[in-house]
């Protein structure tokens, strides 16, 4: 029965999409919680490096992506305590510069047949019982750390000082959300596309906002929106035959502008 | 005198640049209030984040009492408004039990706040949920970064009078960092003044005529700084205009405690 289930790429695509959907809610929250958007863009935009390193040295490109954005985030962490630049000037200089690098180099690999559109925009209908695996490999990891994590990831989002004297290590907590986010990169994009990620990340975070009092319900009701906006964007896409990837994004916007029309003035 | 609960022995701190504290050294003992006062740039900031273990010495020694729990009050949160958050849920973070948060929010006089959101305190509101937080963690030492900050002149007073009271009541010993003199001098068993070393340290009378207090605020700002010691002889009308305890509409004899009840409707409304 299961087998059969999965033999069918609608399910195969459905099933992944929600899975993505539910991590992407509590992290996306911590995203715009610590306004890492231009962040999260970086990293995402260096996993089309990882797509060619990982092509190049035959290893899995799942882990050839979260091992350049867990590198690539490690970078970051230790320009930003130099400040001779700004955080956003350097951002925008590695963001673009890795996109770049990435381009190049796939174009590079002439013998090899690499579906860039895919990569850019994401592949969802092609999603394989091997994606899958890493999806529900992936994102347990990332729920199970989420929980371990919670109380003291909340704290030093609300002041890192504060949370410091009370005995959290901050810098340790900001590696675990580094390399949360390299997993959920590395399985996000086959379904929206390194262009994309962010927006499943904070589109559902930023919609939840007006909905919820507490940080606990606005993670919970992320994850359900973006499961609210892969199933519509899914649909969307099968019906009209629009690029599967985008389809959820657009979804997503659509329940964004509804809720902000509606409830944005509640956003307390 | 009993044991102190941190001690700093000739501390020395620089970053790129000159110095930033030198030769710092100071003892904080249960139920001392001590002010560290100084310009902008003097190391205060920096002076609290080596006693709250954040920013490490490049020389000197800190001792902690064994099991030191710290409560911090920070200058504000910066939060942002993207995250959804009650005084409740914020103070349960500090792993307090609700039973506990409604007690010491309505210690620290802000009860009624308990269900809201964090986002719409008043700059006076915040640093008493603030305080409560720090409260929450029975702290053996209170350290606030200028706690009067964004709070009205007579909403100073009062939180000030409120962390002598909580002083007594928790036998703790409280580090304060501020600029405004005049309040501080009148609420302070001790002050440092510090301008990258202690120019001079002493109870706030001494210190008002010392020559380097003098030299650092300038001699009309450090003459102004008579020692005010705010007493609770009058109230305020609507208006904001003293209303005297001599009154006539106080009808108590002289004899008699202010506080004692009385019709004074007079005090509360012109």
């Amino acid at each position: 029965m299961i087998d059969s289930i999965l033999d069918d790429f609608f399910w195969r695509a459905l099933i992944g999409g929600l899975g993505v959907a539910i991590i992407a809610g509590p992290l996306g929250c911590f995203v715009v919680w610590r306004r890492m958007a231009y962040f999260g863009d970086t990293l995402a935009h260096s996993a089309l490096l990882g797509v060619a390193l990982g092509t190049l040295f035959h290893v899995d490109l799942n882990l050839s992506i979260a091992l350049v954005c867990v590198l690539l985030a490690l970078v970051l962490v230790a320009l930003s305590r130099q400040q001779s630049l700004a955080s956003d000037t350097l951002l925008g200089i590695l963001s673009h510069s890795s996109l770049a690098i990435g381009l190049v180099a796939l174009s590079l690999m002439g013998e090899v047949r690499i579906d860039l559109s895919g990569y850019l925009f994401g592949d969802l209908l092609a999603i394989s019982r091997h994606d899958l695996l890493w999806i529900a490999a992936g994102g347990t990891l990332v729920l199970g750390l989420l929980v371990w994590l919670w109380k003291g990831l909340l704290m030093t989002t609300i002041h890192e000082e504060l949370a410091q004297v009370e005995g959290y290590s901050v810098s340790g907590l900001r590696l675990a959300l580094m390399l949360m986010f390299s997993l959920v990169i590395a399985v996000a994009m086959k379904v929206v596309g390194v262009l994309l990620i962010t927006a499943l990340l904070i589109i559902p975070a930023a919609t939840a906002r007006p909905l919820t009092r507490t940080p606990e319900s606005m993670a919970l009701v992320a994850s359900l929106l973006g499961m609210v906006a892969v199933a519509s964007g899914l649909s969307l896409s099968w019906f009209s035959d629009s690029a599967a990837g985008p389809s959820v994004v657009l979804c997503a916007f659509v329940l964004f502008l509804l809720v902000w029309i509606t409830r944005g003035h509640q956003a307390r | 005198m009993s044991e102190p609960v941190i001690a700093l022995h000739d501390i020395h701190v620089q970053f790129s640049g000159p110095p930033v504290l030198q030769n710092v050294s100071l003892a904080l003992h249960p139920n001392d209030i001590v002010t560290i006062i100084g310009p902008n740039g003097a190391g205060k900031t920096t002076l609290v984040k080596v006693l709250l273990g954040i920013t490490k010495a490049d020389a000197g020694r800190v001792r902690r009492k064994r099991g030191l729990r710290i409560g911090y009050v920070p200058q504000q949160l910066n939060l942002q408004p993207t995250l959804p958050l009650t005084v409740e849920r914020f103070l349960r973070l500090a792993g307090a039990e609700p039973q506990s948060i409604a007690h010491t929010l309505e210690r620290t006089g802000v009860a009624h706040l308990q269900q809201n959101s964090i986002h719409h305190l008043s700059g006076g509101e915040m640093q008493r949920v603030l305080l409560a937080r720090a409260l929450l963690r029975r702290p053996h030492l209170l350290v606030l970064d200028e706690p009067a900050q964004g709070v009205d002149i007579n909403g100073q007073a009062a939180l000030y009078e409120l962390i002598r009271d909580l002083r007594q009541e928790l036998g703790c010993a409280v580090l304060m960092v501020s600029h405004d003199l005049h309040l501080v001098m009148a609420s302070t068993d001790q002050v440092i003044c510090l301008n990258r070393h202690i120019c001079c340290q002493g109870q706030p009378e001494r210190i008002a005529s010392d020559p380097a207090f003098t030299a650092m605020f300038g001699d009309r700002l450090a003459s102004s700084v008579a020692v005010y010691h705010h007493q609770h002889n009058h109230d305020h009308d609507l208006h904001g205009n003293p209303v005297l305890p001599h009154d006539h509409t106080h009808d108590h004899p002289h004899d008699a405690p202010h506080n004692a009840p009385h019709d004074d409707k007079g005090c509360q409304s012109p």
